[in-house]
Order: C-alpha cells, then structure tokens, then sequence
C-alpha cells in the first residue's frame, strides 16, 4: 500500500530555499509568482493494514520536524 | 576523568574532539560507535561532534538524533553528566529534543566557512565560566544549516533564563536573535554551531576554544 507523505515548512518559518527558488523563476522572466514555499515529498510502501496512528507516529518521529514542519497524510 | 566522543556515519570532527578533550584532560576519551546502546561506565563527559551524519539526510542531525546510542546519552544527561554537541552535534541534539529550536539552511543559502566573532552571552554555565561576561572571542564555524530558529516564546524563556550561551557578533548564518549556542534547561547541555575544538592549539592560531574544555572538565575534575 502506497502511503503518501507531503512534509512543509510551518507558515512564518523562513524559508531560504523557497526565496531563492522564487528569485530564479522571477530571473527566468516568470511574472506572477507571489511565493514560492519548499517542501518535502515522502512515498512510503507500507503493509495493508498500517493504521493512521502507526502513520502518524512515523512522521512525528521521524520524518518530519514538529518544531519548524507540518506534515500531511495522503492515502492515493 | 572519562570522557567519550560519539561517532556517527559521516561525523569529520571527531578526531578533531578526541584531540581537545585528551588534551584538557591528559588522556585519551572513548570513541563510541553509534550502534553501542551503551556509554562506557562512568562517563563524565560526552562529546558530539560535527560533521555530516547520515549524509545530512532528511534533515541535518536527524537520523543521528534516533540511533541506538542516543537513548544512552539522553540518560546520561538526565542524571546530569555534561553533553557538548558542536555543529552537526549540536544539530543532532535539536532533533533528539535535548535542546529547544531546531537548525535550518543559512539564510544566505552559502556553506559558512571561517573564523567568526561571538559573545559570551552567558559566562555562569559549566562550559563558559572561563570566560568574562560579554567577552569577544574568535571561534570558527562550518556549516550550511546553522540558522537557528525557535518560535518566539521559547526565544524569550531561553534569553529570560539565560540558555543563550554564545551569540554571533557579526551576520553568519540568519540565525533568530544571533544564537550561536544554547544550554538546555539544567545547563549542563550545551549546543553550538562554532567549533571550539578548531581553535585550541597555538598551531591554531588562537585558543579561545580551548577555555571552554578548561572550564568544562576542569569543574569536573575538581
């Protein structure tokens, strides 16, 4: 079972890499960019079975960073 | 006295650490392989060192964060043995949740690699009472993710409670209120991008790292 991971920076976290992202987009004459904000996208392949709480256990423990991240679970 | 420094794939300044703390010491610490799930007994001083842990994957520090031997130096530090994590140490302590804050990619996106100029926040801890109040020193850094960030309550209870150890006095790396290091709680962790260990022999060129090892294990031997 394909497991779905998205891990992004909190809102008001700085994000440098989101800047500079948004700079070179703007560099390569994309106008209308309002933000760009850099993430994290995580595919697991997990049991049948595996419950939410497992899941949710797996990204506050591991792969994401509660202190300057939020995660989302998506189940495709 | 027995210290010990753990080495994790990927730590580059761990032969570096050995060598400060044999050197304030007069013997030579232990290196502890991350798998150990065990310090050696009677440890009273433990080292993490910087470099790149895991291939900084993830996030700096954070597969270091949840290694066997981490369970031990969370012990360790719960009984109150002092803790030193420089760089990637220190990065490692932020994910395993001894240290408040976590360290992000530098503000300016550049790896920072240079001698830069801190102040001693707090002279009354275990590892800076070598050092006068407010004192200018000179400590190299290394590093592309030593932004500090923590929100701004836990900023206030760290400055409210004196937890900022060391702060940059010129721009370096973005980090919230120029925190180069931070204590934990019971003071006895400390956290700190700088490389003390970088700047304790004459051949060095300065030593004001190595007033920090003084303090630290000189308390600790009388």
């Amino acid at each position: 079972m394909k497991i779905h991971v998205y891990v992004t920076l909190k809102p008001g976290v700085l994000d440098p890499q989101g800047r500079a992202i948004h700079h070179a987009l703007e560099g390569l004459g994309f106008a209308g960019v309002n933000d760009v904000r850099a993430g994290r996208f995580i595919e697991l392949d997990v049991a049948d079975g595996t419950t939410d709480v497992a899941l949710d256990a797996m990204c506050a423990k591991l792969l994401a960073n509660t202190v300057i991240e939020n995660y989302r679970i998506v189940r495709p | 006295m027995k210290t010990a420094v753990i080495v994790f794939p990927g730590s580059n300044c761990d032969r570096d650490m050995a060598v400060a703390l044999a050197a304030a010491t007069g013997k030579a610490p232990a290196m502890v392989w991350h798998r150990n799930s065990e310090l050696p007994p009677q440890t009273d001083f433990i080292a993490l060192p910087g470099g790149f842990s895991y291939g900084d994957y993830l996030r700096s520090g954070a597969m270091a964060a949840r290694s066997p031997v981490m369970d031990a130096v969370r012990a360790a530090a719960a009984r109150g043995v002092p803790v030193l994590g420089v760089c990637n140490g220190f990065q490692v302590l932020t994910e395993a949740g001894l240290l408040p804050g976590a360290l992000m990619r530098n503000a300016g996106l550049n790896f920072v690699c240079r001698t830069v100029g801190l102040t001693v926040a707090n002279n009354q801890s275990l590892f800076t009472s070598s050092y006068a109040a407010g004192e200018a020193i000179r400590i190299p850094v290394a590093h592309h993710d030593g932004n500090y960030f923590a929100d701004a309550a836990t900023l206030d209870r760290l400055e409210g409670e004196g937890r900022v150890a060391f702060r940059y006095s010129e721009a370096v790396n973005g980090s919230a209120r120029d925190i180069a290091g931070v204590l934990n709680d019971a003071g006895n962790v400390l956290g700190m991008m700088p490389h003390p260990e970088r700047a304790c022999d004459p051949a060095h060129g300065n030593q004001d790292g190595a007033r920090l090892f003084a303090a630290a294990l000189g308390a600790l031997v009388g």
